[in-house]
C-alpha cells in the first residue's frame, strides 16, 4: 500500500517538474524543476531495488551535471525568447519525431510482452545474495577492469584534447614565483644614500 | 580468475606498452614543453615500434582476453602491425609541417601530437581485437576523441578547426546511431559478446536484430567512410593539417575496416545473406561515388579523401563475398593501401613553394615534372598504383577482391567496380598530367627543392612496394592476410 503510494508520488511529481521544466519561462527555474525531476526519478529507482542507480542519479545528475547546467544558464548570455521563436515552424518536425519515439516505445514494450528476450545468455548472471551496488562493484574491478581503465585512459584524451585547443600562455600576466621571492636578498632590493641638502636622490 | 588475468595481461602487452608510453610522454610533454616535441615523437615512434614487435612475437591464437571482451588472433595481429606502422609515419612526418605552421615562427611542434597518436593508435588496436560490443565502442571512442583534437590541431586556422568540429559533430551522430544499434543488438540476444550475438541470430533473427545489424553496420560505415555516410569526408581531409589527414586516410581507416570484417563475421555470420546486401550496397556506391566525386575536385587533399572513399569501397567488394578468400583479399587491399595513400601524403607534403607555404591547387602543379622529377616521378607511381593499372602493385589486391567477388558468385558487383576503377583512373592519370605536360603558368609557385632524408627515405620506401618490385612481396602478404582470414572462420 504504501508503496503504491510513493510511487504514484513520485511518478506524479517527475512528470510535472519535467513539464515545468519545458514550460518555465525563466531558464534558471528550468533548470530547478529538471533538479526536482531528478530526484523524483531517483525515488522510483529506489522503489525498484536499484539503488545504486538513484544514487548515481542523485550524485552525478544533480551534483554535477544540473548544477554544470545552472552554471552555463546564469553565465552565457543566451537569449531564451528568440530560441524559442521558431516553434511554430519545427513543429511538424517535432511532432514527427514524438511519433518515432512512441512508436519506438511500443515497439519495445511489445517484444518485452513477447518475452522474446533471453536473458539466459546473460554472461554474468547477478547473484542473489549481494546488494547490486556490491555486484556491480565486482564486476566493474574484475571481469570488466579492462574496460574500465580504457574508459579512464579516454576521459584523459578528452582532458588533453581539451587543453591542448584552449590553453594559450598569455602575455601580460604577472605570476608569483616563490622560488625568485625567497631568492632575492635585502641587498639587491634597497640600498642606503646620504644625500646632500637639495641635490636629489637619483634613482 | 587469477591466471586468466595474467595470461590476458600478457596477451595484451602491447596496449600495456603504449599505455605506459603516453602517460609517460605526456608526464614529459607537462614538464619540459614543447621544446622536447622531438624527443617525445622519436619516443612515441619507438613506442609503437615496441609495440608492434610485440603483437608479431604474440602467439597467433592467443585466444581470448579477458573472458571474450578481446581476442588475440592472427587477424588483430594484422591489423596490429599495419596501424602501428601508419601511426608512426604520421609521427614521423609531422615535425617539419607543424614548424612551418607555428604563429611567431618558433619553429617548435605541439608536444602533444604524438602523444595523441600514440592513444589513437591504442584505441585503435582495441577496436580491432574486440570481441565484445562494449570493447568495440571503448576502442572506437578513444580513436576518436583523439581524432576530433588532431583534425583542428592549428587552431588559429580557421579550416581547421573548422574540420575538428564537422568531425566531432558527425562522428557524435554515428556513435549514437552505433550505440543505439548495439543496445538493440544487447536487448534481443541478451549479451554483448560477438559469439552470444551470432547465437542469437542463428536460433532466431527477429525484428530488432535486423534493425540492430542496420544501425551497427550504419555507424560503422560512417567510420570508414563509405557512401552514402562519407559527406564528412572531404572537408575534414581538406581542413585538417596535412600529416594528420594522412593519418586519417590510413591507420582509423585500416582499424575501422578490420572492425567492420569482424563483427560481420564473428557477430553476424549466420545471417550472411542479410549484411550482403547492405556491404554490396555501399561497396558499389563508394566505388562509383568515389571516382565521379573526384573529377571535379581541384585540391590534392579532397581529391585523396575521394580516392579512399574508392578504395575503401573496392575492400568492401572483397567484403561482399563474406568468403574466407574474400576476407583475405579485403586485408591485403587494405595493406598496399595504407603504403600507396602515406605514399601520396608524403608526397603532397614536399610540395611547398620556397617561402614554406604548401600548395595543394592542382592546377598550380603544372611544370612540377621539371623542377622536381624524383618527386613527381614517385608520385606518378602512387597514382598509377591507385589507378590499379597492372605493372604496378597496386593491381594486385583489386584482383585480389574481384577474384573472391566473382567466385563468390557477384559478377555484376566485380563488373561494376571493375568500371568505376576504370573511371577513377581519370582523375588518377589527370594530376599526372598535369604535372608532367602542362606549361607551368604565371601563378606556378617557386618550388622548394630542398628534400629531407627521412621523408625522402620514406618516399623511397613506400614507392619501392607499390612498384613492381612489390611482386616479391605476394607470397608473404598472402601468408599472412590468409592466416588473418583463416583466425575469423573457425
Amino acid at each position: 500500500m504504501i508503496q503504491t503510494i510513493a510511487f504514484y508520488l513520485f511518478a506524479t511529481l517527475v512528470i510535472a517538474s519535467g513539464a515545468l521544466t519545458v514550460f518555465a519561462r525563466n531558464p534558471v527555474h528550468s533548470v530547478l524543476w529538471l533538479i526536482l525531476a531528478f530526484f523524483n526519478a531517483a525515488g522510483l529507482m529506489i522503489l525498484l531495488g536499484a539503488e545504486f542507480i538513484a544514487m548515481l542519479l542523485i550524485i552525478v545528475y544533480v551534483g554535477a551535471v544540473a548544477v554544470l547546467f545552472l552554471f552555463v544558464v546564469m553565465m552565457l548570455d543566451v537569449d531564451f525568447a528568440q530560441l524559442r521563436a521558431g516553434f511554430v515552424r519545427y513543429l511538424p518536425l517535432g511532432a514527427l519525431l514524438a511519433i518515432v519515439l512512441a512508436i519506438e516505445i511500443i515497439f519495445a514494450i511489445g517484444a518485452w510482452q513477447a518475452g522474446a528476450i533471453d536473458m539466459g545468455a546473460r554472461i554474468a548472471p547477478v547473484a542473489a545474495d549481494v546488494s547490486n551496488t556490491h555486484a556491480i562493484g565486482q564486476l566493474l574491478y574484475t571481469r570488466y577492469i579492462f574496460l574500465f581503465e580504457a574508459a579512464g585512459i579516454i576521459l584523459l584524451v578528452a582532458m588533453v584534447g581539451a587543453i591542448v585547443l584552449t590553453h594559450r600562455t598569455r602575455g601580460g600576466v604577472k605570476p608569483q614565483d616563490i622560488g625568485r621571492q625567497n631568492r632575492r636578498r635585502p641587498e639587491d632590493a634597497t640600498r642606503l644614500t646620504r644625500p646632500e641638502s637639495g641635490q636629489g636622490v637619483e634613482l | 580468475m587469477n591466471h586468466d588475468f595474467a595470461s590476458s595481461l600478457t596477451l595484451i602487452a602491447p596496449e600495456l606498452v603504449l599505455t605506459g608510453a603516453g602517460l609517460i610522454l605526456l608526464v614529459w610533454a607537462a614538464f619540459f614543453g614543447d621544446r622536447h616535441a622531438t624527443g617525445i615523437s622519436i619516443a612515441a615512434v619507438a613506442a609503437l615500434a615496441a609495440a608492434a614487435a610485440l603483437t608479431s612475437l604474440a602467439p597467433a591464437d592467443g585466444g581470448d582476453i579477458f573472458a571474450g571482451l578481446a581476442s588475440s588472433d592472427a587477424f588483430s595481429t594484422f591489423a596490429h602491425v599495419l596501424i602501428y606502422f601508419a601511426a608512426a609515419v604520421a609521427i614521423i612526418i609531422a615535425p617539419r609541417f607543424f614548424r612551418a605552421h607555428t604563429p611567431g615562427g618558433h619553429g617548435l611542434m605541439r608536444a602533444e601530437y604524438p602523444i595523441l597518436i600514440v592513444f589513437a593508435a591504442l584505441g585503435m588496436g582495441l577496436m580491432v581485437s574486440a570481441t565484445d560490443l562494449m570493447t568495440l565502442y571503448v576502442g572506437l571512442e578513444m580513436n576518436s576523441l583523439a581524432a576530433y583534437v588532431l583534425a583542428s590541431f592549428i587552431r588559429t586556422d580557421t579550416r581547421s578547426a573548422e574540420a575538428g568540429l564537422k568531425y566531432f559533430v558527425l562522428g557524435a551522430l554515428a556513435s549514437g546511431i552505433l550505440l543505439y544499434g548495439m543496445s538493440l543488438l544487447y536487448g534481443f540476444s541478451g549479451t554483448t559478446g560477438f559469439a552470444g550475438i551470432a547465437a542469437a541470430m542463428d536460433a532466431d533473427f527477429s525484428g530488432g536484430l535486423v534493425f540492430g545489424l542496420v544501425f551497427v553496420l550504419a555507424g560503422l560505415a560512417f567510420k570508414i567512410s563509405a557512401v552514402p555516410f562519407h559527406m564528412w569526408t572531404p572537408d575534414v581531409y581538406e581542413g585538417a593539417p596535412t600529416p594528420v589527414t594522412a593519418f586519417f586516410a590510413s591507420a582509423p581507416k585500416v582499424a575501422a575496416m578490420a572492425l567492420t570484417v569482424r563483427v560481420c563475421i564473428e557477430a553476424f555470420g549466420p545471417t550472411t545473406f542479410d549484411w550482403q546486401q547492405i556491404v554490396i550496397f555501399l561497396a558499389l556506391a563508394s566505388t562509383i561515388l568515389g571516382a565521379v566525386g573526384a573529377i571535379g575536385q581541384r585540391n590534392i587533399k579532397r581529391l585523396l579523401a575521394y580516392s579512399s572513399i574508392n578504395n575503401v569501397g573496392f575492400a568492401l567488394v572483397g567484403l561482399a563475398a563474406g568468403s574466407q578468400a574474400g576476407v583475405a583479399a579485403t586485408m591485403s587491399y587494405m595493406a598496399v593501401y595504407v603504403v600507396m595513400t602515406l605514399g601520396s601524403f608524403l608526397c603532397v607534403l614536399q610540395l611547398r613553394d620556397a617561402n614554406g607555404a604548401y600548395v595543394e591547387d592542382i592546377a598550380r602543379m603544372a611544370g612540377l615534372g621539371k623542377a622536381r622529377p624524383g618527386l613527381v616521378a614517385a608520385l606518378a607511381i602512387f597514382m598509377f598504383s591507385l589507378a590499379g593499372i597492372p605493372p604496378l602493385f597496386g593491381f594486385w589486391p583489386k584482383f585480389l577482391v574481384f577474384d573472391a567477388a566473382v567466385r563468390a558468385d557477384l559478377l555484376p558487383l566485380a563488373a561494376i567496380a571493375a568500371v568505376s576503377s576504370v573511371i577513377s583512373a581519370f582523375y588518377y592519370l589527370k594530376v599526372i598530367k598535369t604535372m608532367y605536360f602542362d606549361e607551368a603558368g604565371d601563378d606556378a609557385p617557386d618550388w622548394d627543392r630542398a628534400s629531407h632524408p627521412v621523408e625522402s627515405g620514406l618516399i623511397g620506401f613506400t614507392a619501392a612496394i607499390v612498384s613492381p618490385l612489390g611482386y616479391l612481396a605476394i607470397p608473404a602478404l598472402a601468408f599472412v592476410s590468409g592466416n588473418a582470414a583463416l583466425a575469423l572462420f573457425p
